[in-house]
């Protein structure tokens, strides 16, 4: 088994985004997960010599920032009262409604399913993209998902159109080619 | 020719609407006569749609320098005191 090293240097370029769409899926506020990946960091520097090398850095700092998370909702729902269920009532004077029954979920429902689903996209869009080599994971990602404009990129990376659309083009196949193996057939 | 090249850059320009209009009739009357560029243009589509569903989210440039900056900080009072 190959041992891993741990590179605190370049955990900001290599997993930040990683780690921030992880803990965004969760908490669902920008604030609070930047704040989370931020912990996990320094958490992940403070134990350092724990670090046995079993694996991966990623995993690593993902299984940190696991706990993170725990801890966020434990922390917000430490006063004894929240922790209990609410149910607004609904204020149509319909009467079916006003049986609990008539609340509960829609068994059939699949929109908890895509919600899943696009999570998992996500995190697997993420690992194809930390596959692809630096410039072009630089230039898609400023591309696709921070939506800068064609200059704005340019001026980032130093190059002119035409090699950026070559670059986000050769970025974008590799993509392709990577989640047709780790997501489903596109 | 290299017209598939050049038909596969224009698809990519077309994922963020930036291809012109003179290129987007080139792209019409080439995947008109070529199988291969109409099923990546298909495919190329589709991963748009994709990342777009998942909603892909990012730390912003100057929250990463801010991150850098404690982070070497950090790494530096951990060195200078040894436990």
């Amino acid at each position: 088994m190959t041992k891993h090293i741990l590179h605190p240097d370049n955990w900001v370029d290599n997993h930040s985004d990683y780690l921030f769409n992880y803990a965004i899926a969760r908490v669902s506020d920008v604030d609070i997960a930047k704040d989370l990946v931020q912990d996990t960091f320094f958490a992940g520097l403070k134990s350092a010599q724990n670090y046995k090398g079993e694996a991966a850095e990623r995993t690593w700092l993902i299984a940190i920032l696991k706990r993170k998370i725990i801890d966020h909702y434990r922390k917000i729902n430490s006063k004894k009262a929240q922790a209990t269920v609410r149910i607004t009532p609904k204020t149509d004077s319909d009467f079916d409604n006003n049986f609990l029954e008539h609340q509960v979920a829609d068994p059939l429902s699949l929109l908890e399913n895509s919600a899943m689903e696009n999570e998992e996209l996500g995190v697997a869009i993420h690992e194809c993209i930390s596959k692809l080599p630096k410039k072009h994971a630089l230039a898609f990602s400023l591309k696709t998902i921070q939506g800068l404009s064609t200059e704005e990129v340019c001026k980032e990376l130093k190059i002119n159109p035409s090699n950026l659309w070559v670059i986000i083009h050769r970025a974008r196949t590799s993509l392709m080619e990577c989640l047709n193996n780790n997501w489903f057939k596109i | 020719m290299s017209s598939c090249k050049k038909a596969a850059i224009i698809c990519t320009k077309k994922q963020y609407q930036e291809a012109t209009l003179w290129e987007r009739i080139q792209f019409i009357f080439h995947i008109n006569i070529c199988k291969a560029c109409k099923v990546f243009s298909k495919k190329n589509g589709q991963l748009s749609t994709l990342c777009h569903q998942a909603n892909l989210k990012s730390l912003p440039p100057e929250e990463k320098e801010r991150l850098k900056e404690c982070l070497k900080n950090e790494i530096k009072s951990n060195t200078l005191t040894p436990k």
